[in-house]
């Protein structure tokens, strides 16, 4: 028991402090990286708690590849040394209410789903059987995603779907004079189209690419 | 005290498992290079040892006593962090593979999980390792490496979903059990191959060496790293090629099952087994660096994004439908 609440409360801390570092340090890509190690940190803690099945998703999905993104646009947009810090600036006052509004609401939001569970608590068991039984996490979370939650997971799947497919035709655009290569043309190339032998009458000289 | 004799304990193990797998790297950089020797009729490292066995460690001797050069306008923490993390990956995944049934360090609910997870943290070393060099070459490498890493994962995802369909559990001792009376080369011969191919590209192998493409970009995301950090690198990437052929050997080639169960191979341990499994695939990697030429970037994306990704996943729907139709899906 000693062992656990130790590793919960280096979990938690570490959590806690690498989301603070996420706003405040300088470096926007050190930001990311202290994304990175909250993302870690809480699904070690999800692991702890005996969801393995989401710790795991938690780690392929946002830090094998949401987190590659983040880093990848941080990277390439080039805002890696913030000269100013965030609140020395004197414009940024004005966002400072926005984000207050928005922590108070997140805040509240937090209060009633805890204060829920802890007063209401048979609203929120919706499947005890499921929990209580042998069942692995993996085959719990399966059997009620695909039974009883079957058209609101597949709704969600039809959602994101259509984000990506939105996303990628907002941002398409076809552009002229690109050089496209055609891997069938290029490899199908024989000996008579490649080479061609030509006669040069001296002083004339030949165009090739016509 | 009971909690130290604990720890000792599993320090003991991890040592246990880790040492091999360090030696075994070590030996594998020989072997790659002896085998690569042989197919362009060369000799390969022959003087260090017998057979030139100990080349590796002398090579470690020499990278121990070279200097470590830091660029100084580098971001210092992240360059050092870089080969750190990829070598810690590349070890801590070895946790979950099992040597035979009772063999292993962690038999986890959701090995296999664990195992991909590992895997795809995999590309954090080698884009940190580029972009703290704060130069051209190596951030280049990194992007180009990260990209071709995100894309070859997806697929490996979709072949091990295949896998899973036929195991009904994520625990890699399950995945080896399920195959006894069948191994999944035989079904999913093409997913195999697949894999194969998927594995040369997730572990930055030839043909689809790119991030490290020296004729292009000197060396890649290494450029700036010297002395151990640089071998850390090496040792990192031979480790996790190692775990891919593990990886392969686990969801397709039986595992630590032997091949017949009859009289003389029911003698040879079953850790054994999965270590001849092991170097088989890693044989088909060394020669596959000996005889195929780089692909061109925009080919291996093609092959990633439009070959390897619907191929695999029609490979699901034919593989679902074909165990949900004969009745075979396996439901515990």
């Amino acid at each position: 028991m000693i062992a656990h609440s130790i590793f919960f409360y280096t979990f938690s801390l570490i959590a806690i402090v690498s989301a603070i570092m996420v706003t405040a340090s300088k470096n926007t890509v050190h930001s990311v990286f202290f994304l990175i190690l909250d993302f870690i940190s809480i699904s070690c803690l999800f692991i702890m708690i005996g969801a393995e099945f989401l710790g795991m998703i938690m780690l392929i999905v946002y830090v094998g590849a949401v987190a590659v993104l983040f880093l990848f646009v941080v990277m390439m947009l080039n805002v890696a040394q913030q000269k100013n810090q965030w609140f020395a600036a004197k414009d940024s006052s004005k966002h400072i209410p926005v984000g207050l509004i928005i922590s108070t609401l997140i805040f509240v939001e937090i209060i009633i789903v805890i204060g829920g569970w802890k007063y209401k608590p048979e609203l929120f068991d919706i499947n005890n059987s499921l929990a209580q039984s042998s069942l692995s996490n993996t085959h719990s979370l399966g059997q009620i995603l695909y039974t009883d939650y079957i058209h609101i997971f597949q709704i969600s799947g039809m959602i994101l779907l259509v984000a990506m497919i939105g996303a990628i035709v907002l941002t398409f655009r076809q552009r002229a004079g690109v050089k496209r290569q055609s891997y069938i043309k290029q490899i199908s190339r024989e000996r008579d189209e490649g080479v061609e032998v030509l006669e040069v009458e001296t002083n004339k000289g030949v165009r090739i690419d016509d | 005290m009971e909690y130290l004799s604990i720890v000792f304990q599993e320090v003991y193990k991890i040592l246990f498992l880790l040492v091999p797998v360090l030696v075994s790297v070590a030996m594998i950089v020989w072997l790659d290079r002896r085998v690569w020797a042989f197919v362009q009729k060369r000799q390969g490292p022959n003087v260090v040892g017998p057979f030139g066995l100990l080349q590796s460690l002398a090579d470690a001797l020499k990278y121990i006593f070279k200097e470590m050069i830091i660029p100084s306008s580098s971001n210092k923490v992240i360059f050092i962090l870089a080969p750190i993390v990829t070598m810690t990956l590349a070890l801590i995944a070895w946790a979950v593979i099992p040597f035979s049934a009772s063999q292993v360090l962690a038999d986890i609910n959701v090995g296999i999980l664990y195992l991909f997870a590992v895997s795809s943290l995999g590309v954090y070393g080698i884009i940190m390792g580029g972009w703290a060099s704060n130069s051209k070459y190596p951030f280049l490498g990194a992007i180009r490496s990260a990209a071709q890493m995100v894309s070859y994962e997806v697929s490996i995802g979709v072949i091990i979903i295949n896998v899973l369909l036929c195991v009904g559990s994520l625990n890699l001792n399950d995945i080896v059990l399920a195959q006894q009376s069948m191994w999944f080369v035989i079904p999913l011969f093409p997913m195999f191959v697949i894999f194969f191919i998927s594995a040369l590209a997730e572990t930055n192998r030839p043909p689809f060496d790119l991030p490290e493409a020296e004729a292009e970009l000197v060396a890649g995301y290494q450029t700036e790293y010297s002395g151990m950090m640089y071998a850390m690198f090496w040792l990192g990437e031979y480790a996790n090629i190692l775990l891919m052929c593990a990886m392969g050997a686990i969801l397709f080639l039986g595992g630590w099952l032997s091949p017949l169960e009859i009289y003389p191979f029911t003698l040879v341990p079953e850790a054994i087994w999965l270590i001849l499994k092991i170097l088989l695939l890693f044989f088909l990697f060394a020669l596959v660096k000996a005889i195929v030429p780089r692909y061109r970037y925009d080919q291996l994306m093609r092959l990633g994004w439009k070959v390897f990704l619907p191929f695999s996943l029609i490979w699901v729907v034919l593989t679902a439908s074909y165990l949900f139709y004969f009745n075979l899906l396996p439901v515990n």
